[in-house]
């Protein structure tokens, strides 16, 4: 277990190399989660809330897009952004806003699937209380999505794991540049095939970390959710 | 509140409505006034809650009309109910009511004051930071009574106020009803308990099977029923 005690003290000593990879994983998979709330809780609400032609149909293809396969997400967002692809010209394959973009897509479906349920199910229960409170259309939306505030942020932090933990990706709109788009997940990839066992298993130990205290925030916001507001 | 037209008389004329192509209402007509509370008496699936309904203003009927104070589309805004089992919204026993006076167009300032005065109209003022699920089933009645107040009604309608309440919370309820219409609310009330019909109604409407099968005063009807049905419901025979 050599490869264990230096996978420690990699973590343990600040390791630059280690530190900068982590920062960038977080900065790409956060931005991607708050650019994909702000289209899909959104949508979510809307879905949930506005009945029109072809809703249904609409609803089970956004709940199969939640388990869609990040590698075909990636090769997708990396056909729009090559150079002789319909956005090539930003330039912008291999750098970490292609990231964000594709993580943000693979998210995207996730939050506003699960808003839409959850927003759904609260609308159903107030509908009558607030028809009879006389609420207007703002004032439902502001008191389902407040209401629903806890199940809201576990849905974003259930977002935010999905996408520190995916590869595929980020691997293939990133390309895996050293010291520019590498970030944990394809990091561990590339040294465990290397060989160079401790930054991998130092790497893994701290995205398992980062995974487990995300759930820990998750389940803490239900609690806090359920003691506070019932 | 004054210059706001009344909601009074609450006029039904062969109110009808249809699920399912099952009649819920069958041409009901009655004429509802201002005074003491209408009780809404009946067995399960009578239709007490669908007339609820359509007099709140809630649902539609599907033929016949509903007029209130003379006007056909009158908005619910001196209107209230308390539906058979209330949902509490996800918040403090006092945003509760605050959310219902915000909706009620109640100014910010206004808020803070009358919130106070609704709780402590309900004897809630104690509890006003718990969350209002926490509540017990009566105490959450009582919140429920405090947010349909909070519209500042002139018609209130309960939808079984006090169904599987302990006898003190129930006790507590019918208090809150009684103090509502003394202050000059119109109560319309459905509910199985025949004492508390005979406590606080001045008028009953009987039905069964969705027809209204008799209307008259609360003295007469408990003590002459004009009708076959009424009397043997009095008598505690299985009506349908």
């Amino acid at each position: 277990m050599a490869e264990g005690a230096s996978a420690l003290s990699l973590i343990a000593s600040g390791d630059p190399a280690l530190w900068a990879i982590v920062r960038l994983s977080l900065a790409v998979s956060v931005s991607a989660v708050l650019i994909a709330a702000l289209v899909g809780f959104p949508l979510g609400a809307l879905l949930a809330l506005v009945p029109f032609r072809g809703r249904t149909p609409i609803i089970v293809l956004l709940n199969a897009c939640m388990g869609l396969p990040p590698v075909v997400v990636g090769l997708a967002v990396f056909l729009l952004l090559s150079r002789s692809g319909p956005l090539g010209s930003f330039g912008i394959l291999f750098t970490p806003t292609a990231m964000v973009i594709a993580q943000a897509i693979l998210v995207a479906p996730i939050l506003a699937a699960l808003a839409r349920q959850t927003i759904e199910d609260l609308w159903t229960e107030y509908r009558d209380e607030l028809n009879a409170m006389g609420a207007g259309p703002a004032r439902r939306v502001a008191a389902l999505l407040w209401d629903g505030r806890f199940s809201l942020t576990t849905i974003l932090l259930a977002g935010f794991g999905r996408a520190a933990a995916e590869v595929g990706a980020v691997m293939i709109v990133g390309g895996n540049i050293e010291g520019f788009t590498r970030t944990m997940t394809t990091a561990i990839a590339l040294e465990t095939s290397k060989g160079d066992l401790p930054l991998a298993m130092g790497l893994g130990t701290v995205l398992i970390a980062i995974v487990i205290v995300i759930n820990g925030l998750a389940w803490g916001a239900r609690r806090f959710g359920e003691h506070h507001a019932g | 509140m004054h210059g706001i037209a009344s909601d009074l008389p609450l006029a039904f004329a062969d109110v009808t409505v249809r699920a399912g192509g099952h009649e819920l209402l069958a041409a009901v007509s009655a004429i509802l006034t201002a005074g003491r509370p209408t009780a809404i008496l009946g067995p399960n699936g009578a239709g007490k809650s669908t007339l609820i309904r359509v007099a709140m203003g809630l649902q539609r009927a599907d033929a016949g009309e509903v007029t209130w104070g003379g006007r056909r589309d009158a908005p619910a805004r001196r209107r209230a109910i308390v539906f058979q089992r209330p949902v509490m919204l996800k918040r403090s026993t006092a945003a509760n009511v605050a959310f219902a006076l915000a909706a009620a167009g109640r100014s910010r300032a206004e808020r803070s004051s009358l919130v106070d005065a609704l709780l402590n109209r309900v004897g809630l003022g104690s509890l006003a930071l718990r969350p209002a699920r926490k509540l017990s089933g009566g105490e959450q009645q009582r919140l429920a009574l405090a947010r349909a107040l909070a519209r500042s009604p002139e018609i209130l309608f309960l939808d079984e106020p006090t169904n599987n309440l302990d006898p003190a919370a129930a006790k507590a309820v019918e208090a809150i009803i009684a103090d509502a219409a003394a202050s000059g609310i119109k109560v319309v009330m459905a509910t199985h308990d025949l004492g508390q019909a005979r406590r606080l109604a001045g008028d009953v409407l009987f039905m069964a099977g969705g027809r209204l099968i008799e209307h008259s005063a609360a003295a007469r009807f408990f003590s002459a029923p004009a009708t076959a049905e009424a009397a043997a419901f009095l008598r505690g025979d299985i009506v349908e």
